[in-house]
């Protein structure tokens, strides 16, 4: 009964397996769950792929995969046939044995090493608890079982996915690093699972009974979902921040405990472990039907053999030297056949295809010690991820890029803001962005944020004196002091410099625009501000604007901060005694009106609690221990707050006038400027400022209170930058609170009671937080323009403020619109005033989805909309993303090259425009056509527009030239169309019927531009023009939205920048900078594939011309299949003698200089259309094998015919000549020579005869049939054998080196003159155009003004 | 699983922040070496193969190969050759009717005469060749059909000879030594040569049968089993081959050295032609003294004792008599093709 019940239980298990799992403590009394558990997989990980016993036969079977090894065994089986036999079998087996062994050698050594780091994780120690012991006992990972209790401390490696269920944390939060698993050196904040009667001192596992409930594993890293369910049958939802993740590690947390749920192999660190990247190059693809060929040209040669022989037998009558008399001659030539396909194998250049991989793993070697792509800033090299498609390189004909970060360096820097519909433009910043510039250009020394004072202070005084800037001198200022903090800051934490760009100086640094710093310092000190009167007065709401778009900017986000002196904690909270809020609630009201309920109509505040017990309560959750005892300045109220009360000194006030007076002097308070000067820079006070204790306390204080941000993007990071400059700090965040200081303010904590994260539907991310002044619940907003425009409504209310307001809209819109054209990135920033039952009703639902397993992420994301509507406008920011260096050359360059560069990018389309324009990807003269519209098929007719507009230009342009070849004209760095598609015509256009004429479309432009896109419609723009056009095409981004573009390109190329490494991880090469880009394809990609394609060709020159010495001999021993060779000679002479010279060729060949190859990219196109590895080269190769084998044979034979020659010393001069011909072959292929060459042919030619003489003397009655005793000794001592090999290698090299010699003499000047018609042409070309253009003036082409650094000036030739 | 997240780690450069632990450690870059080799710059000579650096080398080339296409030609004409054919297909031919009744198992040897006339005196050592046409001794079951440690003198193989040597392996239930075919099908002619002086009278002409085989064969390839014992014990229970007439201890009765595996006419027969129209060396024909020709010119007589049957597979015998020069036998082919690659390199050179 038992036995019968037992099998249907495991199966109901098995069944509810399949949908969930469930998880309770290992300890628990309940059989089935614990029969359950056991049903998981354990924490031990097995990696390697053969044990012991099982490597023999699984090697075996897996070698037999490759085909090339079948062929092998094949070949050697036929031999063990006795009617077909060759050779002796063991020479047979020569070749496959040693291919076998060298392959099982290295996998076993692979394996070897897979195991030893196997077994060493797996006897990791961790602390379990052990519900027998009661206490936590040392385990072995591998031991760690689905279910148990594992306590880590800090710096500790999670031995698997846990649940997180305590930290030492106080608000149960811990850090953990995701390196090893991603790559990202930022720090990741995990929650405990919320709600835990755990979550305390005195928590004991025993009392822990509930049951989690989670989905099966799987490898998405940024997904769990599930819900623990308490004894009491409360469910509280689950997600990835609940888990710990297998191989990160714990950080900034003393101690945390968590619940195993996935072990070992179902862990998402190890279910995302995918092997590496295997791609069939396109050459390789190309080689197979050469490969096809040589088979056919063998099945030939071997039915000629089988025909002849039996012909020949059959004409037979008795013969003395018949030893086989009964087999009749059809069988015999039957078996001929199979014995000539023994005696022919070498046709088949199976030892090609190690060859290949042994080239291209030096080719990988050189391009990886490349100095041209290493980047010393952040001391990497590329990264050669796929091994096998260094060839593809030189092959590429469309480029899609990514922009952000790809094209650009992807170090945003805060350029200017627009609020309440004011500009502020941010002249000095903008200045300093240039002085930046400069100062980079000069100093080439390592990460900009590391830098060595000297050099600063010398550059500090150039540009002083030049752009009489009191900033930069105040940059560099604070940057000595900086220096000793970072410097220390590295030692005692190894961050990657990396982590540090993100924050870099040119970001921090953010120079406030002089009027905006008066109106917010009205707002702090407003009886000094209103007594100045002299200026406008803001308006009381624009005040309010002004603070609510610097405490979004600064709270609206998730950054994570920390301070040098305590790298990566959190900061600790509760610094400074608050100035009473209460005060300050007394100023709003003073300022007479209610800034914060203005725009709304809502209900007044119904505050929960004041403020002041909030705050409390939220710091008394703070570390005890987190006064800094040493910080004397700790008592004194906020630095900006104490200057800006410090009466004026006149000293000063001398000072900074005659400072300020650079910038806007006119209108500018002395009060305002030495308020701006202290704020953003205190460090710069120190100049004039030296008697002054206060503000040496000042400077002091702030510059140990340095703060690090690790944001996750760098838009982020600038942003909460830009508010501290207007000293809008970011103090520390925890789970439930953020603290920031405000200017006039001083610190204040902000209840955070949700945050939305940002995601790319969405286009937005919201914080929800708990006004710390008003006590309101605020939604602060912040995405794309677009988004926020459409869901920022006019607020019902009075009319006064909806005029105001719809004219702020308007105003923004401007700005917006000024700023993509500048081609800076836009962030719109907007708030929303929750009522307190709005705000109840939708975190009902809030929580709802929260703690939903299925479909959460939908119901989330509903939820988040329904929360981010009516929004208020505040402001707009406009971001800086510089052009990396060198992209507008890198850019010209491939597209001379013959590379159609695309670019696809999710921004704007103006900024996308833009950045083309300044990449050179757009000349002036280029035709812009825009593809946008709202419907398909509106879609199907403005292609069909634009594709006769095309045409028409076209047909225009190519008249007088030769038609047709339009492909050709339009690339290659002259004026063309170029075509600019946004995202939603994108999809239309991506659509079956529609697919043809987009590209037809595109193919007749110059570039084409997508902006606006998804990641998804990236892949399938890539992979259209991949197979519908059948070329070759290379993907390059930096960020998780590339991925699938780089997955799908033939050659997936990721840069490792600023977004986390998803990108580099999926592609074949990592390089740091776009620009590595032109020497990687020209130089590398064009060597190597000419070096490959060279190779193989000779390779198989090789083969043919030796196989057809032997095919020769058949019709002079009556198609028998004998050899003239000794049988190891035979077999050695391909895998041995001149093995190596192939693969010297294949790696240092270089037909060109890689100078030559930068100076000159039409090179490029060369490759590119396969003149190097063409049906036609091929064949002539084929073609002078044959003639060269026919020499080589039928010399000596002539020579040699009817003496009393004897099978070995006939075989040996055409041995030995085939050896020279084979070697000087080479040498008169190589393009260059270098004592490496010389040294390997010198040394392949030593071994064949040092093997031949040797094996001659010392083998008497070895290798029985034909045994070489004496034969090159004698032969050697000839003058004939010398006679021969001269005779015979020079005729037999005669075509070839006069073939090389006329195509030589011809070629280059033929290649140069192309390359100075093409420049006519394109001249012609650009005229054309130019006239074209002014006839069609009407045509939309973008105004556009060049205030980006990078933007060339004289770009914006306006039309229209 | 570490192997691959641990290269991400280490590609992602985090060592730099474990140098930075050590302090004064110095801080190893991942900058790659700047070598010649490494950034591909090797001192390089670049063989670019215009028709300005080719011709003069064809030139140079047709200037060295012209006139050693001369010396070839020229010492191969001064070679003195004579060739006759005694195959007996003809029925003029003195040995027509024993080719007709040749039987393997007639013990009657066929004799024939061949009479011929030197037109030329042949001045130095004269090598005798007895010639095969289409003869394939090197087919490949034939040339495999032998056993080379039995022909070492090894004792083992001799008893047991190696399956290559199948079907002539044994016979009769006994070991055949030398087993094989190519051992079996030995060339068995008997050639003598005669000059027949004005006078009519014959005069035998000695004909050395030492020193045709090549030293290596003679010294270290073959041996007879057993050193120097009696060759008859030591080839006791052994078989002869199928065709021989007598076993190989008894190939040549004049001379007790040259009996066995180590007979020269065997070793010679042994090392298989290249091609099926080949010479073997037979006798070499020693001058005697400076002022008389080795082989003055006159009428000469060729007895033939008639063993070998070639008719049935269109074989040809013949009795070759040639000098030899530094470069081998007769043959002009080596001289005309030296001289015309020669002159093509030497005109391309110049044009």
């Amino acid at each position: 009964m038992y036995s019968l019940e037992c099998p249907s239980r495991l199966n109901s298990i098995k069944e509810r397996l399949r949908k969930k799992r469930t998880v309770v403590p290992s300890f628990t009394e309940d059989e089935e769950l614990s029969q359950l558990l056991k049903l998981y997989k354990g924490n031990k990980i097995r990696t390697t792929k053969y044990s012991l016993l099982s490597f023999l036969p699984k090697n075996l079977f897996e070698q037999l995969h490759r085909l090339a090894n079948v062929y092998f065994i094949f070949l050697a089986a036929l031999n063990f046939v006795p009617v077909v036999e060759a050779f002796q079998p063991q020479i047979a087996l020569a070749p496959i044995i040693l291919v076998l062994s060298m392959t099982a050698a290295k996998d076993i050594w692979e394996d070897y090493r897979r195991f030893k780091s196997d077994h060493s994780i797996n006897s990791l120690l961790c602390h379990v608890y052990s519900s027998k012991q009661k206490a936590y006992i040392d385990q072995r990972w591998k031991d760690v079982r689905v279910g148990d209790f594992v306590r880590l401390s800090c710096n500790e490696i999670i031995p698997a996915d846990m649940l997180l269920l305590y930290s030492s944390d106080p608000r149960g939060v811990c850090y953990i690093e995701t390196a090893n698993l991603d790559g990202e050196t930022n720090l990741k904040q995990r929650q405990v699972v919320s709600d835990l009667p755990l979550q305390g001192v005195e928590f004991s596992l025993e009392s822990f009974h509930c049951r989690v409930e989670c989905e099966n594993p799987n490898n998405d890293l940024g997904r769990f979902r599930g819900y623990v369910e308490h004894p009491g049958g409360l469910r509280v939802g689950l997600h990835n921040n609940n888990l710990l993740l297998r191989s990160c590690t714990v950080r900034n947390t003393e101690t945390v405990v968590g619940m195993v749920v996935y072990a070992g192999h179902e862990t998402k660190a190890m279910m995302n472990n995918s092997g590496p990247r295997y791609k069939r190059s396109q050459l390789e693809k190309h080689l197979n039907t050469d490969i096809l060929w040589c088979v056919l040209l063998l099945i030939i040669m071997c039915l000629t053999a089988a025909i002849g022989h039996g012909v020949w037998l059959n004409n037979l009558k008795d013969p003395l030297f018949q030893v086989d008399t009964e087999t009749s001659p059809a069988l015999a030539g039957f078996y001929v056949f199979w014995t000539m396909i023994i005696v022919l194998q070498v046709l088949i250049p199976i030892s090609l295809y190690v060859s290949i991989e042994i080239v291209k793993l030096g080719q990988i070697y050189f391009i990886h010690n490349d100095l041209a792509l290493y980047n010393k800033q952040l001391d990497s090299r590329i990264q050669c991820r796929a091994l096998n498609i260094t060839e593809d390189l030189g092959q590429i004909q469309y480029l899609f890029s990514d922009k952000t970060g790809t094209l650009t360096e992807n170090k945003m820097v805060f350029r200017r803001c627009s609020i309440y519909g004011v500009e502020y433009p941010h002249e000095e910043n903008a200045r300093r962005l240039e002085v930046y510039e400069a100062e980079k250009s000069e100093e080439a020394g390592r990460s900009v944020t590391l830098k060595s004072g000297c050099s600063g202070k010398s550059l500090s005084c150039r540009s002083l004196s030049c752009q009489r800037s009191s900033v930069s001198l105040h940059t560099l200022a604070a940057e000595t002091d900086e220096e000793e903090e970072e410097e220390e800051e590295e030692l005692s934490n190894p961050i990657h410099p990396r982590t540090n760009a993100f924050c870099s100086r040119v970001a921090k640094e953010v120079v406030p625009d002089p009027e905006l710093v008066r109106k917010l310092n009205w707002f702090c000190c407003p009886e000094l501000a209103l007594s100045d009167g002299s200026s406008g007065t803001p308006s009381s709401l624009e005040l309010t604007y002004i603070t609510d778009f610097f405490l979004a900017l600064a709270i609206c986000n998730s950054v994570v901060v920390s301070s040098p002196s305590q790298p990566r904690h959190v900061v600790p909270e509760a610094r400074t005694p608050l100035k009473s809020l209460e005060d300050f609630k007394l100023m709003f009201q003073r300022l007479s009106f209610s800034p914060f309920t203005a725009l709304s109509t809502l209900s007044p505040p119904q505050m929960k609690g004041s403020p002041v017990s909030f705050t409390r309560r939220l710091f008394a959750r703070g570390k005890a221990g987190s006064f800094t005892p040493t910080n004397s300045t700790t008592d004194g109220s906020d630095p900006g707050q104490e200057s800006n009360l410090e009466p004026p000194d006149p000293r000063r006030k001398l000072d900074l006038s005659s400072r300020a007076e650079g910038g806007d002097a006119g209108r500018t308070e002395h009060r305002d400027t030495e308020a701006e000067d202290a704020k953003t820079n205190p460090d710069g006070a120190r100049q004039d400022a030296e008697g002054d204790p206060i503000r040496e306390v000042d400077r002091e204080s702030d510059t140990n209170e340095e703060l690090l941000y690790e944001a996750e993007s760098p838009d982020e990071a600038a942003l909460v930058h830009a508010a501290q400059a207007y000293r809008c700090t970011l103090r520390g965040r925890s789970a439930e609170g953020l603290l920031v200081d405000l200017p006039g303010i001083g610190s204040l904590a902000v209840q955070l009671l949700h945050i939305l994260p940002f995601d790319s539907n969405r286009k937005k991310m919201s914080v929800v937080v708990r006004h710390p002044l008003t006590g309101h619940v605020v939604v602060y907003t912040k995405g794309a323009d677009s988004v926020i425009m459409d869901l920022a409504e006019t607020p019902k209310g009075a009319e006064q403020a909806q005029e105001i307001y719809s004219h702020i809209r308007e105003q923004t819109q401007i700005h917006l619109d000024g700023y993509a054209r500048e081609g800076l990135r836009t962030l719109c920033i907007a708030k929303k005033v929750v009522g307190e039952e709005e705000y109840e009703a939708w975190l009902k639902g809030q929580l709802l989805a929260e703690s939903s397993i299925e479909n959460r992420e939908e119901l989330l994301l509903e939820s988040a909309q329904r929360l981010e509507t009516n929004l208020t406008l505040l402001g707009t920011t406009g971001i800086v993303d510089r052009l990396q260096e060198e992209v507008p050359e890198t850019i010209e360059a491939l597209q001379r090259a013959g590379i159609k560069v695309w670019i696809l990018t999710g921004d704007k389309k103006e900024t996308a425009i833009n950045i083309a324009y300044a990449c050179r990807l757009l000349c002036p003269n280029d035709q812009l056509l825009t593809a946008s519209c709202g419907s398909k098929d509106a879609c199907a007719v403005l292609l069909e527009e634009l594709k006769v507009e095309v045409q028409r230009g076209e047909a225009s342009l190519t008249e007088p030239t030769a038609a047709g070849n339009h492909g050709e004209s339009s690339s290659g760095g002259m004026a063309g169309f170029v075509l600019v598609i946004d995202g939603r015509t994108l999809e239309w256009a991506l659509q079956e019927e529609l697919k043809s004429h987009f590209l037809e479309l595109s193919q007749g432009c110059k570039a084409v531009i997508c902006c606006r896109s998804t990641p998804l419609q990236k892949s399938q723009v890539v992979r259209l023009v991949r197979d519908q056009l059948g070329v070759m095409t290379l993907a390059v981004g930096d960020g998780a939205n590339d991925v699938s573009m780089i997955q799908v390109a033939d050659v997936g190329i990721g840069i490792s920048g600023q977004e986390g490494m998803q990108a580099v991880m999926s592609s074949d090469f990592a390089i740091s900078r776009f620009k590595h880009l032109s020497k990687l394809l020209l130089v590398h990609g064009h060597l190597c594939y000419s070096r490959l394609a060279n190779m193989i060709l000779y390779f198989i020159y090789k083969n043919v011309m030796y196989v057809n010495l032997l095919f020769w001999y058949q019709f002079f021993c009556g198609f028998s299949g004998g050899v003239m060779t000794n049988a190891w000679v035979l077999i050695l002479f391909n895998l041995l003698f001149t093995s190596v010279p192939p693969l010297i060729y294949g790696v240092l060949d270089q037909h060109m200089p890689a100078d030559t190859l930068m100076e000159l990219p039409e090179l490029y196109q060369a490759v590119q259309t396969s003149k190097v590895y063409v049906p036609y080269v091929f064949w002539i190769t084929v073609l002078d094998a044959f003639y060269q084998s026919l020499v080589c044979f039928f010399v000596p034979y002539f020579a040699l015919a009817g003496s009393s020659v004897d099978v070995l010393s006939f075989g040996s001069p055409i041995n030995a000549s085939a050896l020279l011909i084979i070697l000087l072959h080479q040498v008169i292929e190589s393009h260059t020579l270098t004592w490496i060459h010389a040294l390997v042919l010198v040394l392949s030619g030593a071994s064949y005869f040092g093997f031949v003489l040797l094996f001659g003397v010392f083998c008497v009655t070895c290798s029985p049939p034909t045994n070489p005793v004496g034969v090159e000794t004698l032969e050697m001592s000839q003058p004939l054998f010398y006679i021969l090999c001269a005779l015979t290698t020079v005729t037999a090299l005669l075509p070839r080196l006069l073939f090389r010699a006329l195509c030589n003499t011809l070629r280059p000047a033929a290649a140069l003159t192309s390359a100075q018609t093409d420049k006519v042409d394109s001249e012609r070309y650009r005229k054309k155009m130019q006239r074209w253009n002014l006839s069609h003036s009407k045509a939309n082409r973008l105004p556009v003004c060049a205030d980006n650094p990078g933007l060339e000036p004289g770009t914006d030739t306006v039309v229209s | 699983m570490m192997a691959s997240s641990y290269n991400a780690k280490e590609e992602d450069g985090h060592n730099s922040g474990a140098s930075n632990n050590g302090g004064a450690g110095v801080v190893k870059s991942k900058k790659p070496d700047n070598t010649a080799f490494k950034q591909q710059r090797l001192p390089a000579w670049q063989p670019i193969l215009t028709a300005g650096t080719v011709l003069p080398a064809f030139f140079v080339i047709g200037l060295i190969f012209i006139p050693i296409g001369i010396g070839l030609f020229v010492s191969s004409n001064n070679i003195k050759e004579f060739e006759i054919d005694y195959t007996g297909v003809d029925v003029n031919n003195p040995c027509y009717n024993c080719a007709k009744n040749f039987s393997w198992n007639s013990t009657t040897p066929c004799l024939c005469s061949v009479p011929f006339t030197l037109e030329q005196p042949f001045e130095s050592n004269v090598f005798m060749y007895y010639g095969l046409s289409n003869f394939y001794q090197n087919h490949r079951r034939y040339v495999k059909s032998r056993d080379d440690s039995q022909l070492n003198g090894d004792q083992s193989a001799l008893k047991n000879p190696s399956k290559e040597c199948e079907p002539y392996r044994t016979s009769e239930g006994q070991p055949i030594a030398p087993c094989g075919a190519i051992a079996n099908s030995l060339f068995n002619d008997t050639l003598e040569l005669y000059y027949i002086d004005s006078n009519g009278t014959k005069n035998t002409i000695p004909l050395v049968k030492k020193g045709i085989a090549w030293w290596t064969d003679k010294h270290v390839k073959f041996r007879n089993p057993g050193g120097n014992n009696n060759l008859t014990v030591a080839f006791q229970g052994t078989s002869k081959p199928v065709n021989w007439r007598k076993p190989v201890y008894e190939l040549d009765p004049s001379d007790p050295e040259n009996n066995g595996f180590i007979n020269e006419d065997f070793i010679v027969w042994m090392r298989t032609a290249a091609l099926p129209t080949f010479r073997k060396l037979y006798r070499i024909i020693q001058k005697k003294s400076s002022t008389t020709p080795t082989l003055p010119s006159g009428k000469y007589l060729l007895d033939i004792t008639y063993n070998y049957p070639v008719l049935s597979f269109d074989g040809r015998k013949r009795m070759i008599l040639s000098t030899i020069s530094w470069m081998g036998g007769k043959n002009p082919f080596l001289g005309i093709a030296y001289i015309t690659v020669g002159s093509i390199c030497f005109f391309l050179g110049v044009n």
